[in-house]
């Protein structure tokens, strides 16, 4: 991404004689959406995990605010539970873009006894409480994530501009409406707005634009071999806190992951996609949704994302 | 546990290229939610366990009786509480794509609210599908789904003549209901002004006739079925962006000044050069821009300063030129104190700002309008307070024609003039679907009252057809 203003710089193709692709319009409208976020509240955070939709996120906050540095921290809610390999992308991420990185532990409010551990040993519902603690600790009045449109049934109706009231709750049945691309933010004190920049992007949309920007994502994302058992018609990683039952046998596969979460809910696929084209290809022709096949958490009932977010999840 | 990687025969050719939006309105029960459902389906959208979470629920509740069978609305029914209600309460949005390209459908619901919904869906949509029930044919919430369409310059109107298997796919009953949908888009100018294009189509959404293939069991319909159409119409953009004007929302003023991303400079941006760097940021929201253009900046309060276009960049790159919904960063000759709120237009192509504003207002808020209220006007990059001077009277949607009216309830139409506290550069609606376009906002909690549409001062000269 290097040019000079005044010599050779680099064209691209007439925008007038050929029709924008369905990836360049979604970038534009994405960043549009950041810009005016940025321009209309005081003190934005971006949700930021190391998963490919925070990745992509970020990647196009990078875009819009260049050759500036993007001028809102990032926030992690960490459950304790990620994927070493995950933390340390965050972390080499944050630096290279000269990010403020604010962390929210899920651990820390269970050692303090605000959170009780889950019988099931999840900890994804969790994140609600250090999240919205970290939002009002800090005084965040917008707080971008990349959830998208296409991977819930409730998260299809959830506006782009999305108002929580001062418990972070979402009130699917009092939405604003959103017309042209005029966006309403405002908000009274106590009250936030998440933002969801990339709501009208797929899953394949997200992986032919990581393809095209050649974006860096976490490892596991593409084909390795993992020790891993089987639970819940998915294979879980052995690891720290993943730990077979009796019963469960440990083998060694090659799966890749389609979803990093926590590592006691999210599981992984086998797979031999090794690079992001093949990613591309498998995701093209997958016969499963995202969540379904990987996310533990989302199959517990058909509302249960709806149930989360009315309580002020992502 | 396995994705199965089974591979599309030829990948490149699969590529979906361009994105078209559209919506779909109808009444409660016109089967909106199942074709949604249909389109979803037949274009293979809906993966194997959103299919069977479906399908069990389907069965749980009896649907289709002893013959069973697929409820595909509760595809799209994302609230627990439309799932158990069997209705839609709210906008829902979907995605899927076809070889040709990728389409983003806002299913919106048809009973209370619903010129809420539809201008909501509308406002963003290249396309509309309108559903009527072939046994019932042009009802006046038909009409009134039109002339909302009708308002919003809607760039395609196609309207899906449903339950045709329920005429047993009757032509006479069909040729019917196209007659009145044609009558009733004359009355209206749609289709006809140049604008627009009205299509009508014989569907079944519960078997699929028409909806993605072509039924035998309507031999006389020659015309494609419906995704045919939403594959090969023109996005709106498409067909306007070399008609109209150059029109550019300042969003932010990107200037580093020496705070430059560390990712960019290490990958050797030179530092030095972008020391004094000043762009504008925003999405172009109408028309087209080249390098060495003459622009107005449009600056509420001041005369339009006029300067060249030295630059169009976009992440490093930078263009020869762009075009509408393009988000660039735009560099000027003249140094100008230019900053959010302001706009940049083709040289010589707008009006002077105003401050007195005349619009249509689909009004979506159960808080009424009354005659001296206080309000925001939230104008492409810019918000100013005003006040509404009087209302001009109501639409009757039916018979299109302006009652008199001193207030607006949840859903009405009507016309008001206003008085901003700071001019802005106001366009009429007709001819500029983004500058033409604003809301009304609640100065107390914030939430969103109306959606505007500039329209000229009765009394200036108005083509009569829009005159509703
Ligand atoms: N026979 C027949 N029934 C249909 C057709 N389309 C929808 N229906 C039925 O009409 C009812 C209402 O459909 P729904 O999609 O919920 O309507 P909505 O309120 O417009 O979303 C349901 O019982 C559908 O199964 C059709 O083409 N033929
Ligand atoms: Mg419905």
């Amino acid at each position: 991404m290097s040019t000079s203003l005044t010599e050779e710089t680099q064209v691209t193709e007439s925008a007038i004689s050929t029709r924008l692709s369905s990836l360049d319009t979604l970038e534009s409208e994405a960043i549009h959406i950041i810009r005016e976020v940025v321009a209309e509240f005081e003190k934005p955070a971006l949700l930021f995990s190391g998963g490919k939709d925070s990745v992509v996120m970020l990647h196009l906050a990078t875009k819009a605010f260049w050759p500036g540095k993007v001028p809102f921290p990032v926030l992690h809610v960490d459950t304790g539970h990620n994927f070493p390999e995950v933390i340390d992308f965050r972390d080499r991420t944050v630096e290279r873009l000269g990010l403020k990185l604010v962390v929210g532990s899920v651990q820390e409010f269970i050692d303090r006894g605000e959170l009780a551990e889950r019988a099931d040993g999840t900890r994804n519902p969790l994140q609600t409480v250090p999240l919205l603690d970290a939002i009002q600790s800090n005084k965040f009045d917008a707080v971008f994530g990349g959830g998208r449109r296409d991977e819930d049934k409730a998260r299809a109706k959830e506006r782009i501009l999305s108002l929580r009231d001062e418990f972070g709750q979402w009130d699917p049945r009092n939405q604003r409406p959103e017309l042209w691309n005029l966006y309403n933010g405002r908000h009274t004190v106590g009250q936030h707005v998440r933002a969801f920049p990339i709501s009208n992007w797929t899953e394949l949309d997200i992986w032919r634009y990581i393809e095209r920007e050649n974006i860096e994502l976490p490892g596991l994302y593409y084909a390795h071999e993992r020790e891993v058992f089987a639970r819940d018609g998915m294979w879980r990683a052995v690891g720290e806190v993943s730990q077979p039952r009796e019963g469960e046998d440990v083998i060694t596969k090659t799966v890749r992951y389609r979803t990093v979460g926590d590592m006691s809910c999210t599981g992984a696929v086998e797979s031999n996609a090794y690079t992001v084209s093949d990613v591309v290809v498998e995701v093209a022709a997958s016969t499963l949704t995202e969540r379904g096949a990987t996310r533990a958490d989302d199959r517990i009932s058909e509302a249960a994302m709806e149930d989360r977010k009315k309580d002020g999840y992502f | 546990m396995t994705t199965e990687a089974v591979l599309p025969a030829d990948l490149e050719t699969a590529l979906p290229t361009t994105l078209f939006r559209f919506a779909t309105a109808g009444s409660v029960d016109d089967g909106k939610s199942t074709l949604v459902g249909r389109l979803l389906h037949d274009s293979k959208a809906i993966l194997a366990d959103q299919l069977d979470a479906v399908a069990r629920t389907s069965a749980d509740r009896g649907f289709g009786g002893e013959k069973g069978g697929i409820d595909l609305a509760l595809l799209t029914d994302g609230l627990r509480a439309e799932r158990e209600q069997g209705i839609t309460i709210d906008v829902a949005y979907r995605y899927f794509a076809t070889d040709q390209r990728s389409f983003i459908l806002a299913d919106c619901p048809g009973h209370v609210q619903y010129t809420k919904n539809t201008v909501t869906g509308a406002s963003t949509a290249d396309a509309v599908v309108v559903l009527i029930d072939a046994r019932k044919g042009v009802l006046e919430q038909t009409r009134r789904h039109l002339s909302v369409l009708q308002l919003l310059r809607v760039a395609h109107v196609i309207v899906a003549v449903n339950k045709i298997d329920l005429v047993d796919f009757s032509e006479p009953v069909f040729r019917g209901i196209e007659a009145d949908v044609q009558q009733v888009g004359r009355e209206l100018g749609l289709g006809s002004d140049g604008i627009s294009d009205l299509l009508v189509i014989p569907v079944s959404a519960l078997d699929g006739d028409n909806v993605v293939e072509r039924s035998a069991r309507t031999p006389w319909y020659t015309g494609p079925a419906l995704l045919e159409v939403l594959e090969t119409l023109p996005a709106a953009d498409e067909l306007e962006s070399h008609l109209e004007s150059f029109r550019f929302p300042v969003q932010l003023v990107v200037r580093p000044q020496g705070a430059l991303a560390p990712d960019a400079v290490a990958a050797g941006l030179d530092a030095e050069a972008y020391r004094d760097y000043r762009a504008y940021a925003g999405q172009i929201t109408e028309g087209s821009v080249k390098v060495g253009d003459q622009v107005s900046v449009l600056t509420p309060g001041q005369s339009p300063r006029t300067t060249t276009v030295v630059g169009i960049d976009f992440a490093g790159a930078s263009m020869e030129e762009a075009a509408a919904p393009q988000s660039v960063a735009i560099r000027l000759a003249d140094e100008f104190d230019v900053a959010r709120g302001d706009t940049i237009a083709a040289a010589g192509t707008v009006r002077e700002a105003s401050a007195d504003l005349y619009a249509a207002l689909c009004w979506l808020s159960p808080k009424p309008l009354r005659e001296g209220a206080k309000v925001l006007v939230k104008h492409g990059t810019r918000t100013v307070q005003a006040m509404v001077r009087s209302v001009a009277g109501k639409l009757d949607l039916a018979t299109f024609k302006l009652e008199g009216a001193s207030s607006l309830e949840l859903n009405d139409i009507g016309h008001a003039q206003l008085r901003l506290a700071a001019p802005l550069p106001l366009e009429n609606y007709l001819h500029h679907r983004r500058t033409g376009a604003f809301l009304v906002i609640d100065p107390l909690d914030g939430n969103t009252l109306a959606a505007g549409l500039v329209k000229d001062h009765p009394g200036d000269h108005e083509d009569e057809r829009y005159s509703i």
